[in-house]
């Protein structure tokens, strides 16, 4: 056989890209629904996490129900949009509608007798996605617990926002100037600092060194989000 | 003689072992730098990609080296370059959907293994002309001489770059004032952020050719 006539050639290229093309489908088609729930759970669990729930991914839907009294799809002006499921909103993608089309998920959560409302976040980091949810406590002005992830930030620098000691730094501090005034003016959200924020900065962090960028876009994400909730918190 | 004489004939030993010193993929061949470059930031990333390369190796080599008589001259890096890539796409749909967690660890790295040289050179180089057990072996030992790179880098530039092993504070806890530290942060030390830059990994893969070298004569080229 000569395999080098155009013929085989063309014949070998077609079969071999058939079955590749086949073979990949299948894998794909049939791993999805195992996927799907993996993601389901993790965000169920990055939810639970961000109040200071730590259970395992497998468990944590169970949890999710427990906890979880309220899910809303928020309008821009504040009020509940009860025709979308705040679950399935793409955050990733609705943030790129007009805000006025664009509905913000929260999640109302009640623990130990307090209640707790969780903002998801969304943005862009140094490399790709950043996203995270950030807990805040009944007073709609104390950060009770943060968690941040990243699709692809630089491991040892930018990579370092999904670790404990970063996460851990927002527990306590403060969105608001004054507490109870929620008017853009007043609202001052959380930032890093570089080179360390002081001890009494109620409303500043230590930005990771190294992840400059990281940690900017970070603060800007946190910013641009929680701003979007405030018509929310001054009316509940 | 017994076929396990056969499988493991002299011969067959040294494709196993010759990548990992006298032929070594990285330090000899200077083959799959990218990568060395990428991820020894941290050991334990550098670990799951020396796992996940052995992987793609060891198949694509076997795929490659059971085609051989087949795949027409002309297009045999495309069939090299689509077996690699399906290989890698599996790979990560698996982890995606039944290792989860490992799969957020390698993220954007995984990718990187269809770039990875060192598997194209060995199917080209070595798949291409040889029979599936050699080739297995030759995928074996060239994963492994590649993967002891890789986690020598890491081990010293997550020391020496961030104080810890694996995520473990293994030089104490670096507060931030002196005082507040424990352990070697205690006596006044402090990280070297610049082995957490990619520079670094170039010069620490260069002190190991440096040493190899020191000790092995015969790699050394006569100018």
């Amino acid at each position: 056989m000569n395999t080098n006539s155009n013929t085989y050639t063309f014949i070998f290229a077609i079969i071999l890209v058939t079955v590749v093309a086949g073979l990949l489908a299948f894998t794909a088609m049939s791993l999805k629904p195992r996927q799907m729930e993996n993601i389901r759970n993790e965000k169920m669990q990055s939810i639970l996490s961000s109040f200071g729930v730590d259970e395992s991914r497998d468990e944590a839907a169970d949890f999710f129900d427990t906890y979880i009294k309220k899910q809303l799809a928020l309008k821009e002006d504040g009020s509940v949009d009860e025709s979308v499921k705040a679950f399935e909103i793409n955050l990733k993608n609705e943030i790129k509608k007009d805000p006025s089309k664009q509905r913000f998920p929260i999640y109302i959560a009640e623990k130990d007798g307090k209640t707790i409302y969780i903002v998801p976040l969304q943005g862009n980091g140094l490399w790709d996605s950043i996203w995270g949810y950030i807990a805040l406590d009944n007073d709609e002005n104390t950060i009770i617990g943060a968690v941040f992830d990243h699709a692809g930030e630089t491991p040892g620098l930018g990579a370092e926002i999904r670790e404990s000691w970063f996460e851990n730094q927002f527990i306590g501090k403060k969105i608001l100037n004054t507490p109870d005034v929620f008017t853009e003016n007043n609202f001052v959200s959380v930032k890093t600092v570089k080179g360390g924020a002081k001890a009494d900065d109620i409303h500043g962090v230590d930005a990771i060194s190294g992840g400059t960028v990281t940690s900017d876009k970070l603060s800007e994400m946190i910013f641009e989000r929680l701003e979007r909730y405030l018509p929310y918190f001054a009316n509940n | 003689m017994s076929a396990e004489n056969q499988l493991f004939s002299k011969k067959n030993i040294k494709l196993l072992t010759d990548p990992l010193n006298d032929n070594n993929p990285i330090t000899v061949q200077v083959l799959g730098i990218c990568s060395a470059l990428a991820i020894t930031v941290q050991l334990k990333p550098a670990i799951v990609m020396a796992i996940a390369v052995l992987f793609v190796l060891v198949f694509s080599n076997l795929i490659i080296s059971l085609l051989r008589n087949l795949i027409p001259n002309r297009i045999r890096i495309i069939v090299q370059l689509l077996v690699v890539a399906s290989l890698v796409i599996i790979v990560d749909q698996v982890l995606k959907a039944y290792a989860f967690d490992v799969s957020k660890q390698l993220s954007v790295f995984v990718g990187l293994i269809i770039t990875n040289c060192i598997i194209m050179g060995r199917l080209e180089a070595f798949a291409l002309g040889n029979k599936p057990w050699a080739a297995i072996l030759d995928a074996i030992g060239n994963a492994a001489g590649y993967g002891v790179i890789l986690i020598i880098v890491a081990f010293f530039r997550e020391l020496l770059g961030s104080g810890k092993l694996l995520g473990y504070e293994i030089l104490g806890h670096k507060a931030k004032t002196i005082a507040e530290s424990t352990g070697l942060y205690a006596l006044g030390y402090d990280n070297n952020g610049f082995m957490l830059l990619s520079p670094m990994a170039l010069i620490v893969v260069g002190v190991l050719i440096w040493l190899q070298r020191s000790r092995n004569r015969k790699l050394i080229e006569n100018s």
